[in-house]
């Protein structure tokens, strides 16, 4: 990820930062320009809850590059409390007790890194809760 | 009202490692390193965890305790000696993280492991002169240790975050104190990639000068002696170090075993006293008054010394408690796993 969009994204990936749609209320995240309920473009920002559940995951047992020291490791789509769906890494558990249904919070930790010269890159990963 | 903590929180990864892994390794003696730190295991940060990342989880709860929103913040300090970039500041992350950006003065602290009190000084010092409502200072440091060194058994990682301010606070800052000469007990040159130290010149010239200095210091300042505080908390290299500089100055186990969280921590160097103080506050009562002081090789100790207000009871509950992350849920690793999270293994370059 080129560091300028890094920076641009910073407000969703640090805060959790969605767009919620004046018009119709869905919640977007990432933030949306034009929402695809109503077709509204105007919207206010709302900072997702951390809390949520493991919706359904799977253990990557062969990762990209920058993930490779990790394997294996469990990916999956989040649920958090009011509905919106992500997807993260869920980390500081073994994979094998991964379970749909697993209550998980969000916590900031360090995505990957622009090589051993780059930047690095922040965002979240769930956490047994 | 004086200024004070309004809200603390503190956070460490869930790994460990245990003296007898470690000490296996290099044929050394685990009763004997056991012995001779009062150490039993330490904290690891996985490859995702870094002082950015324990600075952000230990504030997120600091805010909860505290009761303010991120954007009331108006100076970030993170006081660590493992920042994860050499030019770039840490603060502006975690900042950035709170939502306390763009109004907010920030800058990374260093001295050894008196960088988070550093910070918590300053913060208070903001608060105090009316510059900011809300200041935050944290110690963090994910640390290191040279293989088969003596630091390896006790370097991790850790971090503790307070908010300063003077409405809402928990803790009354009642006085604080420094004391700091030039020692070279510890030190790391630029590019070096693990910290040298002076062996046992480390203990008496270094240590017990400087946080005996310190707490005597401040309590001739502030007229008080050790039987007027509920709890004392020092900087923590070993558990051996800070019990025997509390029974030194005549504290009993009673006010600072609490705080003692290094034999199954390590030594969370910048977040080592500011972790056992957040200990402390989970548990205090009102009226409480505590002893803290610090230690940063180099060197010299920071001195504080707070008095708990009624309004500590309604936080403790809000966050997550030190104790019960350091004895939760915990995962062991064998010194193999523990160098590869360490980023200690050689590797190729990603594609080559």
């Amino acid at each position: 990820m080129p560091s300028a969009n890094y920076t641009r994204e910073i407000p969703q990936r640090y805060r959790l930062e969605a767009s919620r749609c004046v018009k119709c209320g869905q919640v977007h995240y990432p933030p949306r320009l034009i929402c695809p309920g109503c077709r509204s473009r105007q919207f206010e920002t709302v900072a997702l809850p951390s809390g949520g559940k493991v919706v359904t995951y799977t253990i990557i047992s062969v990762g990209p590059s920058d993930f490779a020291a990790e394997v294996p490791y469990a990916l999956g789509i989040v649920e958090l409390e009011g509905g919106v769906r992500l997807m993260a890494q869920i980390v500081d558990v073994p994979p094998e007790k991964v379970s749909i249904g697993m209550p998980v919070t969000l916590e900031f930790r360090k995505l990957y890194e622009e090589g051993k010269a780059g930047i690095i890159c922040y965002g979240h990963k769930a956490v047994p809760a | 009202m004086m200024a004070g903590i309004v809200g603390w929180g503190a956070h460490m990864p869930r790994y460990r490692v245990k003296v007898e892994e470690i000490a296996r390794v290099w044929g050394a003696s685990a009763e004997a390193y056991k012995k001779g730190l009062d150490v039993q295991e330490k904290s690891v940060p996985a490859p995702d965890t870094d002082s950015v990342t324990l600075s952000v989880t230990a504030a997120r709860r600091a805010l909860k305790r505290a009761g303010i929103r991120g954007a009331d913040i108006g100076a970030c300090y993170v006081g660590s000696e493992s920042h994860p970039y050499a030019v770039k500041p840490s603060g502006t992350i975690v900042a950035e993280a709170l939502g306390a950006t763009p109004e907010c003065r920030c800058a990374d602290f260093e001295f050894a492991c008196k960088a988070g009190t550093e910070g918590m000084a300053v913060a208070l010092g903001l608060v105090d002169a009316g510059m900011v409502r809300y200041a935050l200072g944290i110690g963090a440091d994910t640390s290191q240790g040279a293989p088969g060194d003596a630091l390896e058994y006790t370097a991790s990682a850790g971090a503790a975050a307070y908010i300063m301010g003077k409405e809402g606070v928990v803790a009354e800052c009642e006085h604080t104190y420094s004391y700091m000469t030039d020692t070279a007990d510890f030190w790391r040159r630029e590019h070096q990639y693990y910290p040298q130290h002076a062996g046992r010149f480390t203990g008496e010239p270094a240590y017990f000068k400087h946080v005996t200095g310190c707490a005597t210091g401040i309590m001739k300042k502030s007229g008080t002696k050790p039987a007027d505080f509920a709890f004392c908390v020092f900087h923590q290299p070993n558990g051996k170090f800070p019990a025997t500089v509390a029974k030194q100055l005549g504290f009993k186990p009673e006010q600072w075993k609490q705080g003692l969280l290094c034999p199954l921590l390590g030594n969370t160097y910048s977040g080592s006293s500011p972790m056992g103080l957040s200990a402390i506050l989970d548990v205090a009562e009102p009226g409480d008054r505590i002893l803290h002081v610090s230690y940063g090789s180099g060197s010299g100790s920071d001195g504080f010394i707070y008095r708990c207000t009624d309004r500590i009871r309604e936080v403790q509950g809000l966050a997550p408690k030190t104790r019960d992350i350091l004895e939760g849920e915990r995962f062991y690793l064998s010194y193999g796993e523990y160098v590869k999270f360490r980023g200690k293994i050689i590797m190729n370059e990603r594609g080559a």
